[in-house]
């Protein structure tokens, strides 16, 4: 089985907010990057397919430079190569733009099952794989738990609301978008980094992979800090002061101890 | 056939054989935007026409609903409802096309809007119009980083707009008279182009844990680290006489069974109290307990979205913080 996964780097969740001078990202200096977390369980699935079923698993990244480290990290893991887009100036595009950069990278793999994350952390949009899927043809499902193979395509399970779920049959080629939490997350091998180091990257530049980009349809304008609105009483002092106004509050306000 | 450009398309859905409280959200968020640029709002939904659920459509009255019947449409499919929605849209020609923010849209709507060379606009919060200006366009806001920063959307280009609108953003409109047509659209669709083959929908285990029926429930998420560290939220549940529930991160590490999950992806809560401790409120979690009638955050981080939605917050450490909150709370007992 062939397998591409589609990964993004992203902010930590723990990095500090501030916006930048543009207004209309957060200020990137001093903030750490890592594997955006849905990608990270679609890049663990793929490997226990690969171990289960033989074949490939190619890691699909866009961004700049620094995405380098985050790639790097997915092929220790246990991914056999990589292809980079590389651009510094990914927010030119729209999800529809992104989306077709990452189609034109993998067009002519001819790949089994592309997968991808469900959603990223940092823009939350949840549309790459699906549009994806639609630029490149193929039949996909998304907020998939689970991938077994049948015969002529897989057989998935979805994550429906309010803790329903479903199977779904789909021939392959095709795209699933993954979510997170159902299998542990494997950690790099000492052994896997090394290996990591001659593995092939192949970078490509968007110039390379679309003769032009086209204007986005979609334009995110500005960013903002949330309105401080708070209406949340804060109770100060120290823990236990502070748990004594709690409890003072829920007993007499509230009415509920 | 209605004009071009004029109307607001809005695409309900249906769950326990009732159109969802989101869907009404959509509609009101889909009323907002028509009224401030002079648009029409039309809405559509999968049934046979002589479904009573219909009958049940309220709020401001839409110009014209849309029953799309097709027996292939009866299980939802990526492939069914993209080319159904697809041709209504052709043949209504909408500025804008509105959909609640659920698991099925972001199925199938990215397809869609792909398909009209668009981007769908997901997750709305918000829709700022311009008043006296209805040629303005609206600015969408939705949320970047798990609800740690704002965004403001335009859509460019002369296609229709997509957007999905996120659940409790709008509040459903109260129901007005006015004249609606219903009117039945039979989309052409082909079997053989429907690739997926979906089963019946399962739930994974009996519930054991009714969250909802709890008074009061005292919640954790990624704050508390370690599966170690739980007995000190589990301490202070027992002290309080609570339930003990979580958000996602917790219960897809099983380091808590799933059926104590809220969330979107989980139940949907409303206790007297609902204590959130080391959860910092991504809109997925929100969405499941912001109807609570008081919601207590225990957090390190003062900006977490968590605080947005509290009426009681401590700013601290956890593992400093339960402990105390535990004592008190036994003290008040004793």
């Amino acid at each position: 089985m062939k397998i591409i996964v589609a990964i993004k780097q992203v902010p930590e969740r723990d990095a500090r907010i501030r916006v930048d001078a543009a207004g209309k990202w957060i200020d990137l200096q001093d903030v750490e990057f890592t594997l955006n977390e849905s990608d990270a369980y679609a890049l663990e699935e793929a490997l226990q397919l690969k171990e289960a079923h033989g074949g490939e698993v190619i890691v699909l990244s866009a961004g700049p430079e620094r995405v380098g480290k985050t790639i790097r990290e997915a092929l220790a893991k246990g991914a056999d190569r990589a292809i980079h887009v590389e651009s510094d100036d990914l927010a030119a595009y729209d999800a529809l733009g992104v989306a077709q950069l990452l189609a034109a990278a993998v067009r002519d793999e001819d790949a089994d099952l592309i997968l991808t994350g469900l959603q990223s952390d940092d823009l939350g949009l949840g549309q790459t794989g699906v549009i994806l899927a639609e630029l490149l043809a193929l039949p996909h499902a998304s907020l998939i738990l689970k991938i077994e193979a049948v015969p002529g395509g897989i057989k998935v399970l979805r994550e429906l609301e309010d803790g329903w779920f479903q199977h779904v049959e789909l021939p392959t080629p095709a795209v699933l978008t993954i979510q997170s939490g159902n299998s542990k997350l494997r950690y790099a091998t000492l052994m896997g980094i090394k290996r990591a180091k001659t593995k092939e990257v192949r970078r490509v530049t968007p110039l390379e992979l679309a003769a032009k980009p086209e204007a986005p349809v979609v334009v995110l304008e500005r960013v903002l800090l949330p309105n401080k609105q708070r209406t949340s009483q804060i109770l100060g002092g120290s823990p236990a002061e502070a748990a004594a106004a709690l409890v003072e509050k829920l007993r007499f306000e509230v009415r509920a101890l | 056939m209605s004009n071009a450009m004029s109307s607001v398309l809005v695409f309900l859905e249906i769950k326990n054989r009732e159109i969802s409280r989101i869907s009404w959200e959509a509609m009101a968020a889909a009323h907002t935007l028509a009224e401030g640029h002079g648009l029409s709002v039309d809405v559509a939904l999968v049934a046979s026409p002589g479904n009573p659920i219909f009958a049940t459509i309220h709020g401001k009255a839409p110009r014209t609903v849309y029953a799309i019947d097709h027996s292939l449409l009866h299980d939802y499919t990526a492939d069914g409802y993209t080319a159904a929605y697809a041709q209504l849209i052709q043949q209504v020609s909408p500025s804008y096309v509105v959909f609640p923010h659920t698991y099925q849209v972001r199925d199938f709507a990215p397809c869609l809007a792909t398909r009209f060379k668009q981007v769908l606009i997901s997750d709305v919060t918000g829709i700022e119009t311009h008043a006296g200006a209805a040629s303005v366009a609206p600015t969408f806001i939705r949320q970047l980083l798990q609800g740690k920063l704002n965004a403001q959307y335009h859509h460019r280009g002369t296609g229709p707009c997509f957007l999905s609108i996120q659940a409790g953003a709008f509040r459903a409109d109260a129901a007005e008279a006015g004249a609606t047509t219903l009117a039945t659209f039979e989309p052409r669709l082909d079997a053989a182009k429907i690739r997926t083959k979906p089963s019946e929908p399962f739930r994974a285990s009996a519930q054991t844990v009714d969250l909802s029926s709890a008074s009061i429930l005292v919640s954790v998420g990624r704050g508390i680290r370690e599966e170690a560290n739980l007995p000190i939220v589990q301490e202070l549940a027992t002290a309080l006489g609570a339930e003990l529930a979580a958000s996602r991160p917790i219960c897809d590490n099983g380091w808590l069974p799933m059926d104590r999950q809220v969330g979107s992806s989980g139940q949907t809560v409303a206790p007297k109290v609902y204590l959130a401790i080391g959860i910092s409120g991504a809109i997925q979690h929100l969405v499941g307990m912001k109807g609570s009638q008081c919601i207590v955050a225990i957090n390190k981080d003062e900006n977490a979205p968590i605080f947005e939605v509290a009426d009681y917050g401590i700013v601290g450490d956890l593992f400093d913080v339960v402990p105390a909150l535990t004592a008190a709370v036994l003290k008040g007992k004793g």
